[in-house]
């Protein structure tokens, strides 16, 4: 099992309203050079939390205590763009969120998150709006995402939407299991596709 | 209904379709570094799995390499750690491994196609998102993640839902001083950092087929930028021709067959593409950005944009102009700079150089700027010299470094140091990208050259009157 599996999760969330967010922000290149996976919470988003003597911006939403223990962050749009480290979704992870929500996502960061159980909620613009406003007048406010159902809800409101995410990646975040589990128990029929390949 | 040349290559490459799931994805070629690879190699390791086709794998060291001195160890111990984790996997596992002083050493996207590791219609992955640089052969090649690393190593394949389809057409002539990067950074300024997210673009039209190799790999490498998996451009002659007779590429029968079946590599007149859009080469000048993603670019001689002209959050705009310290409505020409960076995989191949010394040579570096010339492998620090460029170089007070990825994402010393401003050829103006609190403007190599002996941003079509 390569992480814990996720069902239904309630939590108050981190609000980033910004546009854009990447990969090169949520983990800076510099701490890119561990040999194991470990650490990368403390460097999640390490320029934007800290200043360059260290000290906690106190205005960057992930130093405001109002948001401590949220396991839910929501980024503002095309968030994850840019380098297909998937140190970045091992930081949201090792941070200690479990899902992301954002009205897009870059491609290869959804991709990355899936793989280290990580789950990204994509919601319509106006759903997205709605979940910042909810959080910038309550920062208690609570968000339910039900992966089982597919829904992202507003717990104080009950009002939801539906996310998509393909039955494959569902079985796999509720189990746990990850694709080299999959990909280990069809190695014969790799085996014989590989055999049949004559250029290269 | 006919099929584009991402439909062919694609469908070659599925070994199988899962139920409401991607697709299980082979892959031909496979290069690691020394940054996205140890923790895979840990993968495998603490599963008690091993590595299935090990001459399918290509070890390079670039990412964290110093370009000074190389022949002395790494200073530091972390770098030093990764390199030496690199080289023992290889060795390990059977990998071939061109670690620090190694001949073909270079960065990833230059040494694979230098070597002919590179072939059209392959499916080529690396723990790096400009592995679509591969592209330009009409190969699919995107970059992927730690755990994909782990599932190539373990199985040669990974799981991947099939991208929609996007042709970008660009036809005409390209102006004078305009060169492959412009066109990149033409592109995406107009479809935004997230345009083409979701898909996997094929380039067409007159633009690209008058391109050279280089040019097209340029092209390709900054596909990313604009959200997309990877870009292609289907092989014709200038590709076959670039291929021919490199050390690992098919050979006498061989190579016959590859090339039969490399010409049917083009998309059919009936193929169909979920978008598709058409851009004129004489609307492109040498571009440059002004802010902190790839899309905000503009033609050099142009003013920065003010946030009523552009798409998007207003605040986002905002904040990115303020961490630049520019203003809105200001020109760039002209604005003091104080690093110029030469090199990448976008930008780091012979032809840059050349275009680089075409501007520089009889003319003097401004004392105000640091710059770094940085080769991507040691055959274009080879062909410099064969060429007497680096004499040009010196005499004009510029150093040619060893080669790596260096200030592209100055994972090793080579970083600009806070508030400084650099005119750079790399792939990203992310936020400190270049360093902490350092400001990056992406341009051609032309731009990067007429800045360095201006010391300020430069129309490099002024000096090529003079």
């Amino acid at each position: 099992m390569a992480y814990d599996k996720f069902e239904v999760l309630t939590s108050t969330a981190i609000p980033l309203p910004i546009e854009n967010v990447d990969t090169d922000q949520i983990i800076p290149a510099r701490f890119l050079k561990a040999t194991e996976r470990v650490g990368f919470g403390e460097n999640f988003f390490r320029d934007w939390r800290y200043d360059a003597e260290g000290n906690p911006i106190a205005d960057f939403p992930l130093n405001d205590p109002k948001y401590a223990g949220s396991k839910i962050l929501v980024g503002g749009k095309n968030f994850g763009s840019g380098s297909s480290r998937e140190h970045a979704a091992w930081s949201v992870y090792d941070y200690g969120l479990r899902c992301v929500i954002s009205s897009f996502f870059a491609d290869i960061f959804r991709n990355n998150c899936l793989n280290v159980g990580v789950l990204p909620v994509q919601v319509s613009a106006e759903f997205a709006q709605k979940l910042f406003d909810a959080i910038e007048a309550d920062p208690k406010t609570e968000i339910k995402v039900d992966l089982p159902n597919q829904t992202v809800t507003l717990v104080a409101t009950g009002e939801s939407e539906s996310f998509d995410i393909n039955g494959y990646k569902k079985g796999n975040m509720l189990n746990g299991f990850d694709d080299i589990d999959y990909l280990q128990n069809m190695k014969e029929e790799i085996r014989a596709f590989e055999a049949k390949q004559e250029i290269y | 209904m006919g099929k584009t040349l991402f439909d062919k290559v694609w469908d070659a490459h599925v070994v199988r379709k899962v139920e409401d799931g991607p697709d299980v994805f082979f892959i031909d070629r496979h290069f690691i570094h020394e940054v996205t690879s140890p923790v895979a190699f840990v993968g495998l390791k603490n599963r008690g799995i091993g590595v299935m086709y090990p001459e399918k794998t290509f070890a390079t060291a670039d990412h964290n390499t110093p370009t000074w001195n190389q022949h002395l160890p790494v200073a530091d111990p972390l770098s030093a750690k990764q390199l030496e984790a690199l080289a023992n996997n290889a060795a390990e596992y059977g990998i071939s491994h061109w670690g620090l002083g190694h001949e073909d050493n270079g960065i990833v996207h230059i040494v694979g196609p230098e070597n002919g590791i590179t072939l059209p219609g392959a499916t080529i992955v690396c723990g790096d998102s400009h592995t679509s640089t591969h592209g330009a052969f009409g190969a699919i090649a995107f970059g992927i993640g730690t755990s994909e690393v782990e599932m190539v190593l373990s199985t040669q394949c990974i799981m991947q839902p099939k991208p929609k389809k996007m042709r970008i057409n660009i036809n005409g002539k390209l102006g004078f001083g305009v060169t492959p990067k412009d066109v990149a950074l033409y592109i995406i300024s107009q479809q935004t950092t997230s345009g083409a997210t979701g898909y996997f673009v094929e380039y067409a039209g007159e633009v690209f087929e008058n391109m050279s190799m280089e040019g097209r790999m340029t092209v390709c490498n900054l596909s990313i930028e604009m959200g997309a998996r990877g870009g292609m451009i289907a092989p014709d002659e200038t590709t076959f021709e670039y291929i021919k007779g490199r050390r690992m590429a098919p050979k006498g029968a061989d190579w016959d067959k590859a090339l039969a079946y490399w010409k049917t590599l083009k998309t059919d007149d009936d193929a169909v593409f979920d978008a598709e859009y058409t851009y004129d080469a004489a609307d492109i000048e040498p571009m440059i950005t002004y802010g902190t993603n790839p899309g905000m670019g503009i033609g050099v001689t142009q003013c920065i944009p003010t946030a009523d002209q552009v798409e998007g959050g207003k605040e986002t705009y905002k904040k990115s102009l303020g961490y630049m310290k520019f203003n809105e409505g200001d020109d760039m020409l002209g604005k003091p700079v104080d690093f110029v960076f030469l090199g990448s995989c976008t930008n780091g191949r012979i032809e840059d150089f050349r275009a680089f010394c075409s501007i520089v040579e009889g003319r003097q570096k401004a004392d105000n700027i640091t710059a770094w010339l940085v080769p991507g492998s040691h055959k274009v620090v080879d062909q410099i010299k064969a060429e007497g460029l680096d004499k040009i170089l010196t005499e004009a007070g510029f150093v040619l470094r060893e080669p790596g990825c260096s200030a592209c994402l100055a994972m090793n010393d080579d970083k600009v140091p806070a508030g400084k401003l650099a005119v750079s050829t790399s792939n990203r103006n992310f936020e400190g990208r270049q360093g902490p609190g350092s400001r990056t403007l992406l341009a051609s190599p032309l731009v990067a050259a007429a800045t360095a002996v201006e010391g300020v941003v430069t129309d490099p079509r002024v000096l090529i009157n003079a």
